[in-house]
């Protein structure tokens, strides 16, 4: 059989339970390469475990995940961890986790913060940023890694205003050409950035659209109640 | 309360007068509980690390063990080492028996399971809040429980402080494998002990004084290297890349 190049995951039936509780349910879901996907829902609808089960950080309880390998990945958390070293030092972590000499590893990090525009603040504390400050200085931790695939956990849901917009912009730059799955509850944002929309309650996943078919039309509506309500809830 | 007076004039003089004996005493408490720490957390510190950011089948069981050496009492530790060195031991062949070595084996065992158990506890906590972000940079279960241990390091000060002042306070494992020979294996608690079974009170208070006194000069000593190198990390002068 001839292999699909341009799958790069193909959930069958996936589960994923915390003890008895059902993160996700049967999820069935193929995710092309280049495709920029938004997960939407409210508080606890599994959009996090999703991305969590996409990047392997979490195993199913039952089903199965087809992964593309070759692809390179990266993930980018709602609230980054910043380790008790200088900016430049973060970033080069993940470098040298990869094999790279610590010295270039740092060069090269340099380089990253200096194109999300902390280059000037790159010997500081990584503590002492600001919130806006640390999650740029995460999408260079992601970013200077080359990934194919790009993961994000709500990354702008803690910023206020200004810093959400900076990252937003930087996000759509440094992305071009990569593989996003991000989850949301900026609805302005989804239209932005995602090309397709899908939607999760209780860790199911009930609508699953283009983003024009998702926002315009009466596709949502008449198919999706449930995701039709929540959009309508989130807008009003 | 003349007894206590009494002690801390005689602690005052003997501290004042550079005694020879006393000095030598404190010298060697010092040597013998530090050499200890650095081995337990040589040791406890990667394997307290590995088992707070690590999960495996019998881990609990594992920690359970761990939790209970916590309560060994010295005596016990003092008493396997000393079978263990005795000439029909398993390691008499060392000669090591009522020497420094002897002392040093039987503090860092002793003090083993604080470093592991407080370091376990440390890097789990760190694990559960962050230790995803750290696994999905690349790092492997043993690179992620260093890392996440080193990132601790500040919290982990307090590990070592406890287990020295563990170390350096415990009386039965020294008393039983070092022998308290004069000159040789007398370290600061089995002075004490002497000097109170042949009724010098005193004299063994103001001993208790000094031990005191270094403790919370060690203290006073890693607690300023912490607060100096938190400060340094916060104005992010610390680690700096090549200009």
């Amino acid at each position: 059989m001839a292999r699909d190049w341009a799958m790069l995951y193909r959930l069958e039936a996936a589960d994923v339970r915390f003890g008895h509780v059902a993160a996700l349910s049967n999820i069935n879901l193929t995710i092309q390469t280049g495709e920029r996907i938004a997960l939407i829902g409210g508080n606890g609808s599994g959009k996090s475990t999703l991305l969590r089960l996409l990047h392997a950080l979490v195993a199913p309880s039952s089903g199965q995940v087809h992964h593309d390998g070759s692809q390179a990945q990266a993930m980018l958390f709602q609230r980054p961890y910043m380790l008790r070293t200088s900016a430049v030092n973060n970033v080069a972590l993940g470098l040298w986790l990869r094999g790279k000499r610590w010295r270039d590893a740092q060069a090269q990090a340099l380089i990253a913060l200096q194109r999300v525009g902390l280059g000037d603040v790159a010997r500081r504390g990584a503590k002492t940023l600001s919130g806006g400050q640390q999650q740029r200085l995460a999408l260079a931790r992601a970013w200077v890694l080359q990934p194919q695939v790009l993961l994000l956990d709500e990354p702008t849901a803690s910023l206020d205003p200004h810093a959400k917009r900076e990252v937003e912009a930087l996000l759509a730059e440094l992305s071009a050409g990569m593989t996003l799955v991000f989850a949301s509850h900026n609805l302005g944002q989804v239209k932005r950035l995602a090309t397709r929309v899908i939607y999760l309650e209780q860790g199911r996943v009930l609508a699953d659209l283009a983003t024009s078919d998702f926002f315009e039309g009466p596709l949502l509506q008449t198919q999706h109640p449930e995701a039709h309500l929540f959009v309508k809830g989130e807008v009003s | 309360m003349t007894t206590f007076t009494d002690s801390a004039t005689t602690a005052l003089q003997l501290i004042a007068s550079f005694d020879a004996g006393l000095l030598a005493i404190v010298g060697r408490s010092l040597a013998v509980s530090a050499t200890a720490c650095l081995l337990a957390c040589a040791f406890g510190l990667v394997a307290g690390a590995w088992l707070g950011a690590v999960r495996f089948a019998g881990r609990d069981v594992l920690l359970a063990l761990l939790n209970t050496f916590l309560a060994v009492p010295s005596v016990v530790v003092g008493l396997v080492v000393y079978l263990l060195l005795s000439r029909s031991g398993l390691l008499g062949f060392l000669g090591w028996l009522f020497s420094f070595k002897a002392m040093v084996v039987a503090q860092a065992l002793l003090v083993l399971p604080v470093v592991t158990a407080l370091t376990r506890q440390s890097v789990e906590d760190a694990q559960n809040r962050h230790g995803e972000q750290i696994t999905s940079l690349g790092a492997g279960p043993l690179l992620r429980s260093l890392i996440l241990a080193w990132d601790e390091r500040y919290a982990l000060l307090t590990v070592l402080i406890a287990s020295f002042g563990r170390a350096i306070s415990e009386v039965g494992a020294v008393m039983i494998v070092g022998g308290n020979i004069d000159g040789f294996t007398r370290v600061m608690t089995t002075a004490i002990a002497l000097e109170t079974s042949k009724g010098d009170l005193p004299l063994a208070l103001a001993l208790g004084l000094i031990l005191l006194g270094v403790v919370l000069l060690l203290n006073a000593l890693v607690g300023g290297l912490r607060r100096w190198r938190e400060r340094r990390d916060g104005a992010g002068l610390g680690d700096v890349v090549p200009a």
